[in-house]
């Protein structure tokens, strides 16, 4: 249905283990989307803003959907997505929290916020690897995403 | 990861069309209880528990919405700007189910905060696929806010 590097995935994740866990379950799915990472929230938002080291365009694509952990140092994910739902330019990127967060406080907030889904994080690489693929089946092949307000 | 007792509202005009995601969401092994609303009028009624739906017994708060957007009186649009401008009911995802492809729509939706924008697919399979992919995807790997 689309070329998977016209649909750049950002990882937002400080821990190595879990980014490459995801990276390598994203990967064994067919659609092969392309895969940028974040380590913390506020190089989210100089990703996303294109600051400082990603003040280059092309290193920092749009990113079609953005995977977003929530304990992060620094900035972290919950503040991340107040302020990417709060930003005409960037509110239609569709933000899935995937965190290992239960507290429902962080659910219910999360969703008011305006995260487009949550998603707890499986423990192990199995259940991550057919999490991941039953998000990417949704999100890339039956979902319309949205496209960049300043190309619309 | 859908709590089994949450409800599912679907907010759809043809009886045709909300059959047939009925039977394609038993097909996919849901089993939690589905509410249906034929209009807009009416799915607002249902959430803010007015008229014939005074009573919360015949109202639960859904644990998900699927709306269609082109309804007669008030359409999809404006149900889904009433729930995400309310802070009692925005944390509630609302998926837009429709056969609308306008790019208006498809902004305009994300922007005032659907949860995603699903196209019904025209043919019968497609749409059986479609409703398979969002049952596996929604209710089996997503965390959905509590809902009461």
């Amino acid at each position: 249905m689309f070329n998977g590097d016209e649909h750049p995935i950002l990882i937002v994740e400080d821990s190595p283990e879990d980014f490459e866990a995801t990276r390598r379950a994203l990967r064994k799915s067919r659609l092969g989307n392309g895969v940028y990472h974040c380590a913390d929230g506020d190089e989210a938002l100089d990703f996303l803003h294109h600051r400082g080291k990603y003040a280059d365009l092309a290193s920092a694509p749009r990113p079609s959907m953005i995977l977003l952990d929530l304990n992060l140092p620094g900035t972290d994910g919950r503040e991340v997505l107040a302020e990417i739902k709060q930003d005409p330019q960037l509110r239609n990127i569709p933000v899935v929290v995937l965190t290992t967060s239960t507290d429902p406080r962080d659910i219910e907030s999360c969703y008011e916020v305006g995260a487009n889904s949550y998603v707890q994080k499986p423990v192990d690489l199995e259940g991550l690897v057919h999490g991941l693929e039953r998000l990417q089946d949704y999100w890339f092949e039956i979902v319309v995403l949205p496209e960049d307000p300043s190309h619309a | 990861m859908l709590d089994d007792h949450q409800p599912i509202l679907i907010v759809e005009d043809s009886p045709t069309d909300y059959e047939a995601t009925v039977r394609a969401l038993k097909k996919s092994g849901l089993a939690n209880p589905i509410y249906r609303c034929e209009d807009g009028d009416e799915a607002l009624d249902y959430l803010y528990r007015r008229g014939k739906y005074d009573d919360r017994d015949l109202a639960p708060r859904p644990g998900i919405i699927l709306l269609d957007l082109n309804m007669p009186g008030t359409d999809g649009r404006d149900v889904l700007d009433d729930i995400k401008a309310n802070d009692k009911l925005r944390a509630i995802p609302v998926v837009v189910l429709t056969t609308s492809s306008d790019d208006r729509d498809i902004q305009k939706c994300y922007d005032a905060g659907a949860n995603s924008y699903v196209k019904k697919p025209v043919d019968i399979d497609g749409f059986f696929e479609s409703i398979q992919r969002l049952n596996d995807y929604w209710f089996k790997i997503v965390v959905l806010p509590k809902s009461e």
